[in-house]
């Protein structure tokens, strides 16, 4: 049977083959045609309500220039790339929206060690979830040494 | 045909006005060509076809009578109220195109006639005796303005769909779902296999059948049980927020709430319930969801029983009010391009209905009020019913990104499984959001581009060749009554 070969789908594209760097560009020119202001964020934990991602720097509300905010991505990308995911975040803070418009992953650890799933019963074969993220078994500081 | 009379009724007053015996219904001071509506006041559209031989103004006057205070007679007791402020005032009749004998009326109604957070009150009169009313032949409620003062005694939405994005973690693109197939019949261990499948492969909600309760081949908790696992190995699996609408449409309101309670204790990230629930069940679950952080989907089972006829019944876009009113976050609103009703016009006149913070006039969308939604929030429609993959480009043209587009068969009937299903869907879904934000003529270019995601996604390139050619042409019997006209360049 066909397995879906993926293990982190969060974002837009992550069911398509990595986004080039002038196809992440395209994106983000669309969000500043739209008035989003972009922003880059990181994380080594892919739990799926890991909501607050480490801001690498603040919403780029007044610039224009998709270059820019490339840079933005390829200087996250030299500091946290290779152990940490990185996602571009578009935010649309008109009347009615004020919340993220877009979000899209743009770069991927070398290692992927993905979530577990543990279960505790209950009574009337009730069962509590529990998931949990390999990647921050360690505390912070010692990981990734 | 119906001839509007339009001109003004004989006045009656005092004791002329309220002798004993039986009076045509626009000298009683139903019709008020010279009434303006206040602000305040609730206002509904009717299409009447009358009887033979009955005068457009007299039925229009007779709709708003028999909606509001009147009865067959005259009653001297009404002179014990203030009785012209709460006799709805029918003020004014417009032909319809093309349809001879129908015509449009204008019908203003006090707020005061209403209790405030009451869909069953308000319907109680706005449909009530009136439909079985023998001096119109039919009748049907095509829209109504709701005042911001009403409005705002209703609590809407339980969620939104903002609020619902960011608990999701899901933004700039359709939600995809799928419906559990076959819809009855499975027990809830091969039930919940399909969701953890079609969940795991790429979607992000399944979906319980509008028909799924409590039955002798699956009873609820052990649907709920399995589907639960399904959705926590899915989410496990994918580092995504995923749900199943659980079905907690049951016999009594007590039973429904029972099983919301459980699918709360299993951690469902959202529940559903059917149309044919009824207005009060459904008020009491849409507060129930937002004491209790749920997402409430909401089935329109029922409703081509009523809003499918243009001459008899109601629109579907005035359930879409009542429901933004009495507070869903989920309702299915047609396709376009599905195998269910859906002309794209109307059904853009639904959607607008659902998720605009203020809407204008525009008769070719079949809303004929200016309505203002006084911060109600929005709710995502769906749209569910023979849609694939193949149409993906029509899809986000026609339904745009706040939308749950809904793949039952499209997933479950791919040869490759469920999750070849799941994952070629989103697949086409994200190469399509992709080409539309990079500034690709993606409507006409549709077949390119889904062809060139194919490339790298086997899934995709046979479901493709499976539905290609698979399409609903049927003509909509819901059409829009106003056509729009190209006004010249000066």
């Amino acid at each position: 049977m066909h397995e879906n070969p993926r293990n982190m789908t969060q974002g837009q594209f992550s069911f398509l083959p990595p986004l080039t760097d002038d196809q992440i560009k395209a994106q983000i020119a669309y969000a500043i045609k739209k008035g989003f202001a972009l922003s880059v964020e990181y994380t080594d934990d892919p739990h799926p309500r890991n909501t607050y991602w480490e801001m690498w720097c603040q919403p780029m509300f007044d610039t224009k220039d998709p270059a820019a905010v490339m840079l933005e991505v390829n200087e996250c990308r030299k500091t946290w790339g290779a152990n940490h995911y990185i996602k571009v975040q578009a935010f649309d803070n008109s009347r009615w929206r004020e919340s993220v418009a877009m979000s899209f992953i743009v770069n991927r650890p070398k290692h992927e060690p993905g979530l577990a799933l543990a279960r505790t019963e209950g009574p009337g074969r009730t069962m509590q979830y529990r998931v949990h993220s390999y990647a921050t078994d360690k505390p912070r500081g010692e990981r990734y040494k | 045909m119906a001839k509007p009379d339009m001109g003004k009724a004989k006045e009656l007053t005092g004791a002329d006005r309220y002798k004993a015996g039986v009076l045509e219904y626009k000298v009683m001071g139903y019709w008020q060509p010279d009434y303006v509506p206040k602000e305040t006041d609730v206002i509904a559209l009717f299409r009447i076809t009358p009887q033979p031989g009955v005068a457009a103004d007299e039925a229009a006057a007779a709709v708003a009578g028999e909606s509001s205070t009147a009865t067959w007679t005259v009653v001297w007791t009404d002179r014990l109220t203030a009785a012209d402020l709460y006799r709805a005032k029918a003020f004014r009749v417009d032909p319809v195109p093309n349809s001879p004998d129908q015509f449009f009326a204008y019908i203003a109604y006090d707020m005061d006639l209403f209790e405030p957070d009451s869909i069953a009150n308000l319907t109680a009169s706005i449909i009530g005796n009136v439909f079985g009313f023998k001096a119109v032949k039919a009748l049907r409620l095509e829209d109504m303005r709701i005042p911001v003062a009403y409005l705002k005694t209703f609590q809407g939405p339980p969620t939104g769909v903002m609020v619902e994005r960011e608990r999701l973690d899901k933004f700039g693109r359709p939600l995809l779902g799928a419906t559990t197939k076959p819809k009855l019949g499975l027990s809830g261990r091969n039930y919940g296999r399909v969701v953890y499948e079609a969940l795991k492969g790429g979607l992000d909600f399944t979906k319980d059948d509008e028909n799924i309760n409590s039955q002798p081949f699956m009873h609820w908790r052990d649907r709920f049980l399995y589907c639960m696992e399904a959705v926590n190995r899915a989410a496990a699996a994918t580092s995504e927020v995923k749900g199943h609408y659980l079905n907690v449409t049951a016999g009594t309101c007590e039973q429904m709430i029972e099983r919301a309670e459980f699918a709360k204790e299993l951690g469902s990230v959202i529940i559903m319930i059917d149309l044919v629930l009824g207005y009060s069940a459904i008020q009491t679950i849409s507060k129930w969801a937002r004491k209790n952080d749920m997402i409430l989907h909401l089935h329109r089972a029922g409703n081509s029983t009523y809003s499918r006829q243009k001459n008899h019944g109601m629109n579907f876009r005035v359930i879409c009010k009542w429901m933004r009113m009495a507070g869903v976050d989920h309702i299915h609103a047609g396709t376009v391009v599905g195998k269910l009703e859906g002309d794209p016009l109307m059904v853009k006149g639904f959607y607008d209905t659902l998720l605009q913070p203020h809407t204008d006039i525009a008769p070719e969308l079949g809303l004929f009020f200016k309505q203002d939604w006084a911060s109600l929030g929005k709710v995502m429609p769906v749209a569910s019913g023979g849609i694939h993959l193949g149409q993906m480009h029509q899809l986000l043209h026609y339904l745009g990104e706040d939308v749950v587009l809904q793949f039952g068969g499209g997933t479950i009937g791919h040869p490759d499984g469920i999750q070849a299903g799941a994952e070629a869907n989103r697949v086409a879904l994200e190469s399509m959001v992709q080409a539309r934000n990079e500034g690709v003529d993606y409507l006409a270019k549709g077949p390119e581009i889904l062809a060139k995601a194919a490339k790298s996604c086997k899934p995709l390139q046979h479901g493709l060749d499976t539905w290609k050619n698979i399409s609903f042409n049927y003509e909509s019997t819901d059409t829009p009554d106003f056509t729009p006209q190209v006004t010249p360049a000066r």
